[in-house]
């Protein structure tokens, strides 16, 4: 709950930047690229909590049927993520001109959320512990774009910006000039999405085959 | 014996060795990573070659230092006065349309009196000068500037062994003094003389993405000198200009005539810190970010992991002091900190600005004490960072909590301020207040509101002086290690 709550706190944050910018979308969504990682957080403890107090195998014994806890688990954040992710982007769009680029801004904004947290869940799953989880998402969402950056071979800069989530909320929130970024929106939303389903996926497959 | 047993606890866990070890490995991977990946080359007419490094000064800092020199030897004491007449020139392709060339001066164009060192670039000087639109002033040093009080058309400059002293005057009559200053290990012989220069007329441009891109115009400046005193023998040194003029310097080439003793002179260029014409050298410590990463989870796993195992009870049975308990163990996160800081520095820096060098990039000198102080405050900034995630995990006692809450006020901020559309004041009002402030440490080259470059965040320049950036990160640990301390006393386990 903690980390739901910085979570709200960071998004909704925005709201206090003002409307002086370029791209006053982007600055106002300024609080997602901070927020996920608390809905990130959020996700890995979801289930990692569990395990670091060896919870997991009563819950186990409780529901033998690994992957419906998984998906009660999923069902669960998401409709804890998606009241937060809605309330905080809400606040931080009040008082913008209301426009096309807004809304799908704000609308993939909640949905990219929503995913990061599942990403965080499906990671949890994975490597069972939250801060190897925890580590492994904010490395993709904060450091890789840093190491991207400094990388020497632009190709590769190429596939890895359009294939990881580390500018997603960039191209999410951008509604200015977008033409020299390397995904659009929906796409960015599509990566995101990508990562997280695999990461369930992956952690669904070993939360069956593995002993607790 | 509490720091011989907090140490023993912290060596015998592998994954906090392995993780500071990773911390120093980050930053000498990335700082060789990045280092062999930038290469940098220049035109000289049509042909590519290799960029020529920035003169260096006296304290050993890369300068700019191009000016037109009419000048003649001055042995011992005296000084040069002359009329200066207003400023004159040319800027290429200005603002708003950037389509046509036109007369005009920039802020910054400078026409006075100097006595330098000789004619090498960046030799000291010292100078009184009138200027585009900043009215008269006395410059020295590359950094040092001063306005003067009432304003004049009339410059005198004189030399007293090594102190210079700068006049300006509305008549040529009543002289106000500007200031002295002293210029140590000045010869006997200097020169002294008329200058002309002109930096290079700057648009900035906000970037959507955040950030802003700045294009330079050339720009030249013309000013009549008359009435100079001591009269005959002058000679004209072009200081710092390159050997290949482009076709626009062709047509206005640096220089002076001499009819019925008026001196015209033209110049173009600048006297001040070099920021453009090279690498700035904290550049290679890129790595630190994700470094900081790693050593903020050791950090604050040392705070969590005795309530997470509930062995705190057990320790503060032997050790019945909690605050000599929790003071060991943040002295122990610290001194790993700083070792690891110290080898990652000492390593980093070497190597990669070798291999920067291997590719032909210009790195920016810095004097000695700037580079000792980028070393030692980097592994200072990474010890303190050990420090405050130490005290933020004990505070909180739960590790993911504490690692956010530590990355998002450490880490965060600089990068929120320098790569994203966050607009310059709130940026700089971030890395004031966190801990984040500590990262002006790193800043080589410091700035000076007479230089016409932009100096925001976003350009590498922070809002606190180095050691005050790093003194907010400071009370930050302090604070969070007390806390901790004080609710360790309070509630034990």
């Amino acid at each position: 709950m903690v980390p739901l709550a910085l979570a709200l706190l960071l998004i909704a944050g925005g709201v206090a930047l003002g409307r002086d910018a370029v791209d006053p979308v982007q600055l106002r969504l300024l609080g997602v690229r901070l927020g996920q990682a608390a809905v990130a957080a959020a996700g890995v403890q979801m289930l990692a909590a569990e395990y670091s107090s060896g919870l997991i195998r009563a819950t186990l014994l409780a529901v033998p049927r690994r992957l419906d806890l998984l998906a009660a688990k999923a069902g669960l954040l998401t409709a804890f993520v998606a009241p937060i992710a809605v309330l905080g982007v809400g606040v931080a769009v009040l008082g913008l001109t209301p426009s096309g680029d807004l809304v799908r801004a704000a609308v993939v904004s909640v949905l990219h959320l929503i995913l990061i947290g599942l990403f965080g869940l499906g990671a949890a799953a994975v490597v069972r512990n939250s801060a190897a989880a925890l580590g492994i998402v904010l490395s993709l969402l904060f450091l890789m774009p840093m190491l991207l950056r400094m990388l020497p071979d632009p190709d590769w800069q190429r596939i890895l910006y359009r294939t990881t989530p580390a500018t997603a909320v960039q191209a999410m929130t951008t509604t200015v000039d977008t033409a020299i970024l390397p995904l659009g929106p929906w796409s960015a939303l599509g990566v995101v999405a990508a990562w997280a389903g695999g990461a369930l996926v992956l952690g669904a497959f070993l939360l069956y085959r593995r002993d607790a | 014996m509490i720091m011989r047993a907090e140490w023993l606890k912290f060596r015998t866990v592998r994954s906090w060795v392995l993780g500071s070890a990773a911390a120093a490995l980050i930053v000498v991977a990335l700082g060789c990573l990045a280092a062999t990946g930038v290469t940098m080359s220049c035109m000289a007419g049509t042909q590519e070659v290799d960029c020529p490094a920035p003169p260096t000064d006296s304290s050993g800092r890369s300068v700019a230092d191009q000016f037109t020199f009419v000048h003649q030897a001055l042995t011992g004491n005296g000084s040069i006065t002359a009329e200066v007449g207003a400023l004159d020139g040319t800027i290429t392709y200005p603002p708003p349309n950037h389509d046509e060339i036109v007369r005009g001066v920039v802020p910054w164009a400078k026409a006075g009196l100097m006595v330098k060192d000789g004619t090498k670039p960046g030799a000291d000087y010292a100078a009184v000068m009138v200027t585009g639109s900043h009215g008269v002033r006395m410059q020295s040093g590359f950094t040092h500037d001063k306005a003067a009080a009432s304003d004049g058309s009339w410059l005198r400059l004189s030399r007293e062994g090594n102190r210079i002293t700068g006049y300006v005057s509305p008549d040529g009559t009543a002289w106000q003094k500007i200031e002295t200053v002293r210029l140590d290990g000045l010869p006997s012989t200097v020169q002294i003389g008329l200058f002309v220069t002109s930096p290079s007329g700057l648009t900035v441009e906000e970037n959507p993405q955040g950030g802003h891109a700045v294009s330079a115009r050339w720009t030249q400046a013309t000013a009549e000198f008359s009435q100079v005193s001591p009269a005959g023998g002058w000679s004209e040194s072009l200081v710092g200009y390159s050997d290949h003029r482009t076709t626009w310097e062709q047509t206005h080439p640096p220089g002076h005539t001499e009819a019925g003793g008026v001196f015209t002179v033209a110049g173009a260029g600048d006297i001040g810190l070099e920021t453009e014409g090279g690498l700035a050298v904290e550049r290679v410590l890129t790595g630190l970010f994700a470094a900081l990463l790693a050593l903020i989870v050791v950090g604050v796993l040392c705070g969590t992991a005795e309530f997470r195992h509930s062995t705190i009870r057990t320790t503060l049975t032997a050790m019945p002091r909690p605050v000599r308990v929790s003071a060991a163990k943040a002295a122990v996160v610290g001194a790993v900190s700083l070792v690891v800081g110290l080898i990652a520095v000492g390593l980093t820096l070497p190597v990669a600005t070798r291999l920067l060098r291997a590719n032909a990039v210009v790195i920016l000198d810095v004097s000695g004490p700037t580079m000792l102080r980028i070393a030692l405050g980097t592994a200072l900034l990474m010890a303190l960072a050990g420090v405050f995630a130490y005290g933020v995990g004990a505070l909180l006692r739960r590790a993911v909590p504490a690692v956010l809450t530590v990355a998002a006020l450490l880490v965060a901020p600089p990068i929120l301020a320098v790569t994203s559309v966050l607009p310059p004041e709130v940026g700089a009002w971030l890395l004031r207040v966190t801990p984040a402030a500590a990262f002006a440490i790193q800043q080589s080259v410091g700035a000076y509101p007479q230089f016409s470059r932009p100096q925001t965040v976003a350009d590498g320049y922070f809002p606190l002086p180095p050691w005050a950036g790093l003194a907010v990160l400071a009370l930050w640990a302090l604070a969070a290690v007390a806390t901790a301390t004080w609710r360790l006393r309070r509630s034990p386990a």
